[in-house]
């Protein structure tokens, strides 16, 4: 299957000055290659600290300006550059982020899903979306404070779909809810990616991922070392990756060694 | 509506007692002033020449001889009543004198106050928004000399500039020398006021500009402006910055009035502006205590004021504050 988003060997790092002039290199991610194909849910799985979300931003180029960055990015075929990805992002390709604090607290959440269109066509889709995931028109008129901790990542995955992208980050969508909830949600991933859109789902809980995913990518220390279905994994087959194995091991019917 | 009003009345209670502290402060440092009213007022030599009789007389004019208790409790009883007394150097109603130098000053109050306002918003965005680079630099720079600059120095040097180099503005004074009051025109007056006005606003700008920049730089880095940019939004200044920007800024705009009043009693002083700062320090070197104890529980009412304007307008633009608190 030809896919949506294709990173082969990407390696970010940061330049800091440490004590005067002298600058260190801080390497966050060296290696990372993944594929996201439409149709499916991909999930990236590593622990804090190992660069996932790092990898969200740089294929949305949201790095900070002290970032740098090599590998290929290639989204449909051709390659991710700045500027195509200032066009596409928000539109073709949308983020979903971790939780409320990545909506704007002054604002209503009407006017933010809609990006402040006052237009009847975004009026319209603004209420198809948000009543797709449960949430009434009275939740346009709450401000982000007075949304559940589920309402909030409801609202965010309105947000992405209001425009019908092609590939969907979303970048830890889960933290800080039960797990009925969280699931409820990666079942809106699985859904998109049914209707076609390619999901990459950048998580550190490994049960979860393994519940929604087509897919399994492992991320240690800022390279990938494993890539798998659930099924193989859930059978401890084929783990080359003394971490993918400690992993296995760790999920609590696989008598953990 | 009941929680707004509760919170008013707790205000309220709280403005008298800070005005009962103020006018006692006021009270005991003058009382506590080695200025003999008489020798300041009448002269060395005047009062040399005088009998003990008159001389007498006129301690009993300037209160020399009531015990202080008795002199504060005397106006504090007769305040209460809303008699705020007789100004000893005016020989007028001290309610009058305060009423015509606030007149006079307001008009530089205001523009001072509005312009800090409007001028440190924007310089505070534009510095919040080019962080680290040259307007941001240029922009620090300027606000940090005027915050370390004494505001009657400045005033000093505005004065030997405008006034005495290149002659286009007066020296001083809120209208032309011998001019007949009638024939004093508006734009007369806005050329007198200018100078002052100018110094007074440069004292509260630095402040409100180094505040927002911070606040600017704290909403650059939050994550909805990442998610904005993310979705592909346009105009995130106007739509995100701006509304979170507006409230820190309206708090410090109403905070900063305590300065502006403030400022205005030396930069009236070097201006010879008649207005209510001037009428404090003649008030406070004259031994006039009455008008020092009036002009003082004024100024205080009207920056309390300034401080309750802003909790209340909080109350309503901030969405967390109104419909948190409308639902408790």
């Amino acid at each position: 299957m030809e896919s949506i988003l294709t990173v082969e060997q990407l390696s970010v790092s940061f330049t800091r000055y440490s004590r005067g002039l002298a600058r260190t290199e801080l390497s966050a991610v060296r290696d990372l290659s993944l594929t996201v194909e439409p149709g499916r849910v991909t999930a990236l799985v590593g622990e804090s600290g190992s660069g996932k979300s790092l990898l969200a931003h740089a294929i949305l180029h949201l790095l900070p300006r002290n970032a740098q960055v090599s590998g290929t990015l290639l989204y449909d075929g051709a390659p991710l550059t700045r500027d195509r990805a200032e066009t596409l992002r928000g539109r073709e390709i949308a983020l979903i982020p971790q939780g409320v604090t990545w909506l704007d607290p002054m604002m209503k959440v009407g006017p933010q899903v809609r990006r402040g269109r006052v237009d009847a066509a975004s009026r319209a889709r603004c209420r198809e979306v948000l009543d797709r995931y449960g949430l009434g028109p009275q939740v346009e008129e709450l401000y982000p404070f007075e949304l559940s901790g589920g309402m909030a990542r409801r609202v965010l995955i309105a947000c992405a779909v209001m425009e019908r992208p092609r590939l969907i980050v979303a970048d830890e969508p889960t933290p800080g809810l039960d797990v009925r909830t969280a699931k409820r949600i990666l079942g809106h991933f699985r859904e998109l990616a049914e209707e076609g859109a390619g999901v990459l789902f950048i998580t550190h809980d490994l049960e979860l991922a393994l519940t929604v995913a087509h897919k399994l990518v492992v991320l240690y220390e800022g390279q990938t070392v494993e890539e798998l279905s659930p099924t193989r994994f859930r059978a401890g087959e084929g783990l080359a990756h003394p971490y993918t194995r400690a992993l296995w091991h760790a999920i609590p019917e696989n008598n953990f060694l | 509506m009941l929680h707004r009003l509760q919170f008013t009345a707790k205000k309220l209670v709280r403005m008298a007692l800070l005005l009962l502290g103020v006018s006692l402060t006021a009270f005991l440092l003058m009382d506590a002033s080695p200025l003999d009213p008489l020798q300041t007022n009448v002269g060395q030599a005047a009062l040399g020449a005088m009998s003990p009789d008159q001389v007498a007389k006129l301690e009993d004019y300037w209160g020399v001889n009531t015990p202080a208790a008795e002199r504060y409790l005397g106006w504090l009883s007769s305040a209460l009543r809303g008699d705020l007394g007789t100004s000893l150097l005016y020989r007028r109603p001290v309610l009058e004198v305060v009423g015509q130098r606030l007149g006079s000053s307001l008009w530089l109050l205001l523009f001072a106050w509005a312009a800090s306002g409007a001028l440190g918003l924007a310089f505070g965005l534009i510095a919040g928004t080019h962080r680290g680079r040259w307007p941001d630099r240029l922009i620090r720079g300027f606000c940090l000399t005027l915050s370390s600059t004494p505001s009657f120095w400045l005033a000093l040097l505005l004065l030997m500039v405008f006034a005495v180099w290149l002659e286009v503005l007066p020296i001083g004074l809120s209208v032309p020398i011998g001019a007949a009051a009638e024939s004093v025109t508006l734009a007369q007056r806005l050329r007198h006021a200018l100078l002052p006005a100018l110094t007074l606003s440069v004292t509260g700008l630095s402040n409100i500009a180094l505040h927002t920049r911070e606040k600017v730089a704290d909403v650059l880095d939050s994550d909805y402006i990442l998610f904005a940019r993310a979705r592909g939004e346009g105009h995130i200044l106007r739509r995100h910055v701006l509304r979170n920007v507006a409230l820190p800024a309206l708090t410090l705009q109403f905070a900063s009035i305590g300065e502006i009043i403030g400022g205005s009693v030396l930069v009236e002083q070097v201006f010879s502006y008649p207005g209510l700062g001037q009428a404090a320090v003649s008030a406070g070197l004259g031994g006039d205590m009455p008008l020092l104890l009036g002009i003082t529980v004024a100024t205080a009412a009207l920056v309390f004021g300034g401080n309750l304007a802003a909790d209340l307008l909080y109350g309503v633009i901030d969405p967390r504050i109104r419909r948190g608190a409308a639902r408790t």
